[in-house]
């Protein structure tokens, strides 16, 4: 009895982790049979039920991904089959044009080996005639394998929203006939770009979760390190890709310090930097400097080349600030946001002192796109205390306070408002 | 003579499945239309809903550049439908490389499937 309760925590173990490291593969090569992505959705969903009880008596498969995807393949022809069977019997109503596609699909599942489709799913989720939100969510669904409970509670909305959502999405690209291929050539830099904003987007919404009580959503932050991954493997020669892999490993190095053991935040200038992932740093690191090296750095290359200078720094105030200063001057260049610019403004607070990070900080204070954006203020409440005029930093805080609904932030500013002198 | 495209302009929220009773009413109406109308038809589809509708705008302002799709139909009213081509191609990705070289600098166009009865 002992011994197969464990046996069966063993193979619930099993499936979960193929569940995490194979499911947009099982579901890329069902899809390539049902050429309808509800359909392989289904077929996949019932291989991987298949998977916990025939693998408790049969034994965990030597190569799990390959049986979960002989399943899902098998399922998706049986249905195609009693759907040819349903179209003979009604041969006055529907022609019978779709049997040859049968006869293909039963001839490619002989095939011991399976295709890998991975980009062609991704490049699918993250087309550009879907809303960008819901290429956020179809990659969660599709790529990642979550549960459409899961992907309504990453957006914060409930389930039958969510899934009317994803319904609608999937529902455009089989009858807008979104193709499911890896874009052509011409194409690729354009297309690569819009995925990689959909992983950035998943990375950053997880790292700090816009509303609700937790800094960090570590299931959205592992699932796009986990699809950045996927891309650097079937893309390694892409730069873009390569710089967000990067910079994703190394933000999320920090992700032990970013509170302290009461739930407070901490920032990088006060973190404990023995605690930082060396590991991820490392891999991050030489990640970035392979993409610094081709041609003309992208933005996320030069993002995480930020980010690999203060890991390299043993302290905050040993931080290479010219070095940053530097990085952040070519991140403008190439990506000329306002953040960015603030950014900046703040590293330059560091280097040349609070006076004249206060005054790149006011120059930014006309800019429509940061007029709520927490940050700003915060940046300059900072500064205005580092210069002693504390009530101006307190004015400066307070607004700061209004702009985010972050509970974990907003802790942090009421404590640094209250901590200012009276 | 001159050529006129009529459009169909309804509720969409309103529609009836196509299971239902009212879809094989519209159905007919449209056969009958047809039959009596047919002398002067050149041409006449039901068009997929605005849920599969993708705009791009931006198209022939002479750089080929900003041009940028979006999902969803053109939603402002000061927006006409000024005209259509019919095209026939592979997916929609091919779709919206035609869709991309026609001349609308006004404003735009809207690629939208078209539905097939099977």
């Amino acid at each position: 009895m002992q011994s197969g309760r464990r046996a069966s925590e063993q193979v619930s173990a099993a499936v979960a982790d193929a569940h995490r490291r194979e499911w947009a593969f099982v579901l890329s090569a069902t899809v390539r049979v049902t050429r309808d992505i509800d359909l392989a959705e289904e077929c996949v969903q019932e291989a991987y039920a298949q998977a916990l009880t025939v693998w408790t008596w049969q034994g965990i498969p030597e190569r799990p991904g390959a049986w979960l995807t002989t399943t899902a393949r098998r399922r998706a022809l049986d249905a195609l089959r009693r759907q040819a069977t349903l179209v003979r019997k009604l041969p006055l109503l529907i022609e019978p044009d779709n049997e040859p596609a049968v006869d293909e699909a039963i001839a490619t599942s002989q095939e011991t080996a399976f295709p890998d489709d991975r980009l062609r799913l991704i490049f699918t989720c993250c087309h550009p005639a879907l809303a960008s939100s819901v290429r956020v969510a179809l990659t969660l669904r599709l790529v990642c394998g979550l549960t459409t409970a899961e992907v309504a509670r990453a957006f914060l909305v409930s389930e039958p929203t969510m899934a009317a959502r994803l319904t609608r999405a999937k529902k455009k690209i089989a009858a807008a006939r979104i193709p499911y291929r890896v874009p052509p050539l011409a194409e690729l830099p354009a297309r690569t770009g819009a995925v990689l904003t959909v992983v950035h987007l998943l990375f950053t919404t997880g790292h700090t979760a816009p509303t609700g009580g937790a800094l960090v959503r570590a299931d959205l932050v592992e699932r796009a390190i986990d699809v950045a991954r996927m891309l650097h493997e079937l893309l390694p020669a892409d730069a873009d890709v390569t710089g967000l892999l990067a910079l994703l490993l190394i933000t999320d190095s920090r992700r032990a310090t970013r509170l302290d053991d009461g739930g407070r935040l901490v920032l990088l200038a006060d973190q404990d930097r023995s605690r930082w992932d060396r590991a991820a740093i490392a891999e991050g690191s030489a990640l970035a400097k392979v993409a610094l090296s081709a041609g003309a750095p992208g933005r996320f290359a030069l993002e995480a080349a930020i980010g690999a200078v203060h890991a390299d720094a043993p302290t905050w105030e040993d931080t290479d600030w010219p070095e940053i200063i530097g990085l952040y001057d070519a991140l403008l260049a190439r990506w000329p946001s306002p953040v960015v610019a603030l950014n900046r403004a703040v590293a330059v607070g560091f280097a040349h002192g609070p006076h004249a990070g206060l005054h790149e900080l006011e120059r930014l204070g006309a800019e429509p796109r940061l007029a709520s954006y927490t940050y700003l203020p915060a940046a300059r409440a900072d500064a205005l205390r580092r210069l002693g005029r504390v009530e101006e930093a307190r004015v400066a805080y307070s607004e700061a306070l209004h702009l985010t609904d972050n509970a974990v932030e907003r802790d942090y500013l009421a404590r640094r408002l209250a901590a200012l002198p009276t | 003579m001159s050529e006129y495209l009529i459009l169909i302009y309804e509720n969409e929220s309103n529609y009836p499945g196509s299971d239902d009773q009212g879809w094989r009413q519209l159905m007919e109406g449209h056969q009958k239309f047809g039959e009596k109308n047919g002398a002067v038809l050149r041409g006449g589809n039901a068009l997929q809903p605005t849920s599969t509708a993708t705009s791009i705008r931006g198209t022939g302002n002479g750089t080929g550049s900003d041009i940028t799709v979006t999902d969803g139909p053109f939603a402002e009213t000061k927006e006409a439908l000024g005209g259509y081509y019919l095209v026939e191609a592979a997916d929609l990705d091919e779709a919206i490389a035609i869709a991309k070289q026609v001349p609308a600098p006004y404003g735009g166009v809207e690629v939208r499937p078209i539905m097939t009865f099977s």
